[in-house]
């Protein structure tokens, strides 16, 4: 296969670190290349120089694309050239339909008036290719995420793509829209569209990549051929060393029930009618982690915050005893003193104020700990949040940064250590290792298994089954609301858990 | 997601820090460029010279400005809210016809005019901030609404006539002066003509005090690891801030010693430095705006925060608004006109963020303070009201803009 292009030496100066250091990437044409890397590895830098977001001149190194010398001035540039780059964030506007967004600032047009009976039809026409029915006129804040990554690849197809770049593709996807994303990306390579994925999900990654590139600090650490394509060569060759465990031992100390949950039903907010959490009930042992299985948009999260103060639906009833008593959870404050914690699945739009310090983030759901009749105590707030920053090993130069600039597994370690300063008896984590690192990843798997340690009951959401499967004493598995089946650890495994999905599916069906 | 994440963090946080302190010291660099520019102004272009800085001038100053300080202490907590209030100037009016109609027409006593007034102001805040709080409708619609209501209902009050004039303790609270300890004594031993030892005695205090706090706010820093700002710029601030604090008080101290005026802003500025600095619900405010979501799971009542931030501001505006109309004598029905406006500015000028969750009392003062130098400047040398206006808005302009030019680098 001929090389389509050839990144060679590339080094990028921020001032005061290196993000770069001559990283070379070879992709050939026609393949699917993933490259990996923990946050931080210098992944999104790199994909930041091949599409000219870092212009020409303010990194060293050479790129060559279909043996030409590139010399990018901006995101126009590259793109001119077919090279175009799907980011995490997708870059939709909700309110304007698909075939207006499909073609933003590339309408079709005669002079300034749009032709919308062509832009019709190139629109479903694109919408076929990625395998979409949707109306050309539906407004895109009506497709579910799954769907609007589709529509980013439709608009990426739009623009005669040559090299597609998809930065985290299925990271906000639930499993079938992945797979849907996978399979479509093995179909456009049939099709000669050459890829580039950058992926955390080494499943994913070993499903679809020819060929894989590991960066690691800033530099290539090695390119695998698919032969030599394994889940722990990949994890060795990212984190430098070998993972003999991706779960932490632990041995389970559980003691009796802290927590229970019964008959708990939640009404959509603003859907009349619409049942969304159906007669839930649960229990969780001093000591025990207890994960809850399901698909996504199944009412995990909603079960979680509906319990956690109320902070979703309406219509709320059900009892919540915590200690064998009666508990009021009718605020989030009430909750608080209750003994629960609720870390959020979005840790930047739910979890932290973004621009304010560390130690403020830390403090924040018990500021009364470091006050004094009102007043704020700030040596002890500082005490406080030095201590959680040694506990969790929170990696900062120090606790008055900004909570904005620190990485994903270490925003998650704030967002823990707040709920840690609660003293809560219950926590609640809802996707606590989204968007995070490996090593990172086993770092908050540890922290769990200390808290239970401790005593605490852990409750553990989570889209991904081998981490529930590793990490949980007792899954309870939910669909459609309601929770379907409890399976201890001996007889947990992902076929066992897709079962009760599919068998309650049936039934409703 | 997969960013340079912690190192690049650094980098920026540095360059943050540095931007920090920039953005005080340039403020205050710009609030001493202004005053230095009139000075020479005045001297210069007028057929006879006027002394900027003489006592009187000075004393008009805090005189002309207080309420658009005052005010802009509680729009700041609103804007750190993450919202707005549009109603201030014309609260203030209706607010100051209120308390002319209890004084002059219902003859009631100052000692009660005063209190009824200010729970005049706090329950219209708290109407305008319970549809914003509550039911989520946007603040610059219910204050828009509010600017219109109450312009129409002070003219109502007033019947479109001014009332007044106001008993001799009511105008003491924007025309009057903190009577002078020492009497006598002090201008005897100093042979000068007049001069006030209380004030002199005041603001020598009061800079030695702002010098301690803030040798204990870098030793606190250092304390914490955080590193403090270079020892140069400390001092250098520090003494260009206590010698005009010094120079403010030998003038007024000249003339008839300390504004009462003075005396409520700065009671009034420490107490909200203090309550956005070191209480749970300063705190809280700025969780709120910088992210309301966060704070409502953190087990913060954000939409109760948000009703007190706005009862609070129309109870200072009702505070602006008597001393406007004492300082007149009469409630008129213009008064406050256009104060939204100068109160905005002071908090934008003085650094807040439109999208809420920062700013500083001390930038707010010092933001006020800018505007209101210019004000007074410019009707001293006869600039006419349409390039005062041109002027004004460029400044906030410029000011903002160095702001986002200081994020971005």
């Amino acid at each position: 296969m001929p090389v389509l292009l050839e990144m060679r030496e590339i080094s990028k100066v921020f001032p005061g670190v290196r993000a770069l250091d001559r990283v070379d990437l070879s992709v050939e044409q026609g393949e699917i290349h993933a490259i990996c890397g923990e946050n931080g590895a210098g992944k999104s830098t790199l994909m930041k120089v091949l599409s000219g977001v870092y212009p020409q001149g303010s990194y060293d190194g050479e790129i060559r694309f279909d043996g030409e010398v590139l010399h990018l001035k901006g995101i126009r540039d590259s793109e001119a050239r077919g090279i175009i780059i799907i980011h995490q964030e997708l870059a939709l506007v909700p309110l304007l339909s698909i075939a207006e967004n499909l073609f933003l600032g590339n309408e079709v047009a005669r002079g300034q008036v749009i032709n919308w009976p062509e832009t019709f039809q190139r629109t479903e026409r694109l919408l076929a290719k990625v395998g979409l029915k949707d109306a050309p006129t539906t407004k895109v804040e009506k497709l579910g995420v799954g769907k609007q990554q589709l529509i980013e690849i439709a608009k990426a197809l739009a623009k005669d793509v040559r090299l597609l770049i998809l930065d985290e593709p299925t990271a906000a996807l639930q499993e079938n829209d992945s797979q849907k994303l996978l399979d479509l990306m093995l179909e456009l390579k049939a099709q000669g569209v050459t890829q580039i994925i950058i992926s955390h999900k080494l499943n994913e990654i070993s499903r679809v990549a020819d060929r894989i590139t590991v960066i690691r600090d800033g530099a290539t650490v090695s390119t695998l051929n698919r032969a030599e394509i394994t889940e722990d060569r990949i994890i060795r060759d990212m984190v430098g060393r070998d993972m003999a465990h991706r779960y932490p031992d632990r041995e389970p100390k559980i003691g009796e029930v802290l927590m229970e949950v019964r008959d708990w039903n939640v009404w959509h907010p603003d859907q009349a009618g619409r049942q969304v959490i159906k007669r839930a009930g649960f229990t969780v042992r001093k000591g025990e982690i207890v994960g809850i299985a399901g698909l996504m948009g199944t009412g995990r999260t909603e079960l979680a915050m509906s319990l956690f103060g109320r902070s979703y639906g309406r219509n709320i009833s059900g009892e919540v005893l915590i200690g064998g008593k009666p508990a009021d959870t009718s605020t989030v404050a009430r909750a608080i003193d209750a003994g629960l914690a609720y870390v959020t699945e979005d840790r930047k739009a739910l979890g932290l104020v973004l621009e304010e310090p560390i130690s403020r983030n830390i403090t924040l759901a018990n500021l009364a700990g470091v006050a004094m009749r009102g007043i704020l105590d700030k040596r002890r707030e500082t005490r406080v949040a030095e201590s959680y920053r040694k506990q969790m090993s929170i990696r900062t130069p120090g606790v008055h940064q900004k909570a904005v600039n620190l990485s994903g597994g270490n925003q998650q370690k704030v967002v823990l250590s707040k709920w840690l300063f609660t003293d809560p008896q219950v926590l609640i984590l809802d996707e606590p290792t989204r968007g995070i690192d490996v090593g990172a990843k086993f770092e908050i798997y540890n922290i769990m298994n200390q808290l239970a340690e401790m005593g605490k009951a852990v409750v553990m959401i989570s889209s991904e089954m081998p981490e529930l499967l590793g990490m949980c004493d007792r899954i309870y598995v939910m669909n459609e609301g309601r929770i379907v089946g409890e399976l201890p650890r001996g007889k947990a495994s992902q076929e066992a858990i897709m079962a009760l999905i599919l068998k309650d599916s049936g039934k409703a069906a | 997601m997969s960013d340079s994440g912690v190192s690049t963090g650094i980098g920026t946080d540095v360059r943050a820090r540095l931007g920090g302190h920039l953005r005080e010291n340039g403020m205050l660099l710009a609030l001493v460029a202004i005053v230095v520019l009139f000075v020479v102004l005045c001297r210069t272009v007028p057929p006879q010279p006027i002394d900027f800085l003489s006592a009187q001038n000075i004393t008009n100053l805090f005189l002309q400005n207080s309420y658009v300080i005052i005010m802009a202490l509680g729009m700041l907590l609103v804007i750190v809210s993450g919202h707005i209030d549009l109603s201030v100037g014309s609260v203030a009016a209706f607010t100051g016809a209120v308390a002319a109609a209890l004084t002059v027409k219902a003859g009631l006593p100052v000692w009660l005019v005063i209190p009824a007034t200010l729970a005049v102001g706090g329950l219209i805040g708290a109407a305008q901030g319970y549809w914003v709080a509550f039911w989520r409708i946007p603040s610059f619609i219910v204050t828009l609404a509010g600017m219109l209501v109450f312009r129409g209902l002070t003219l109502w009050l007033l019947g479109g006539q001014n009332i007044g004039p106001f008993p001799k303790t009511f105008q003491g609270m924007a025309n009057g002066f903190v009577p002078d300890l020492f009497g006598d004594l002090d201008q005897a031993a100093l042979g000068l003509e007049r001069l006030n030892g209380t004030a002199v005695l005041v603001v020598v205090a009061a800079a030695m005090v702002l010098i301690w706090l803030g040798l204990r706010a870098r030793a606190r820093d250092t304390e914490f690891g955080i590193t403090p700002e270079p020892a140069g710029l400390f001092w250098a601030r520090n003494i260009v801030v206590s010698a005009a604090l010094v120079f403010v008080g030998w003038k007024l101290a000249q003339f008839r010693g300390l504004p009462n005026v003075l005396v409520i802003l700065v009671i009034l500025t420490v107490l909200y430095a203090f309550v956005t600095e070191n209480t749970t619900a300063g705190r809280r405010i700025y969780a709120t705006g910088g992210n309301e979501k966060a704070a409502k799971l953190s087990g913060i009542r954000t939409n109760r925060l948000v009703f007190w931030c706005f009862v609070n501001m129309g109870a200072l505006a009702a505070l602006a608004g008597m001393i406007v109309t004492a300082r007149l004598n009469s409630a008129t029905p213009k008064a406050g006109t256009g104060f939204e406006l100068d109160v905005i500015a002071a908090v934008f000028i003085g650094g807040a963020s439109m999208a809420g969750g920062s700013g500083k009392i001390v930038g707010v003062v010092v933001g006020a303070l800018i505007m209101g130098v210019m004000n007074n400047g410019m009707s001293i040398l006869g600039i006419g009201i349409d390039y005062q206006q041109v002027i004004k808005g460029l400044v906030l302009l410029a000011a903002v803009i160095f702001d986002v030019y200081n994020k971005n680098k």
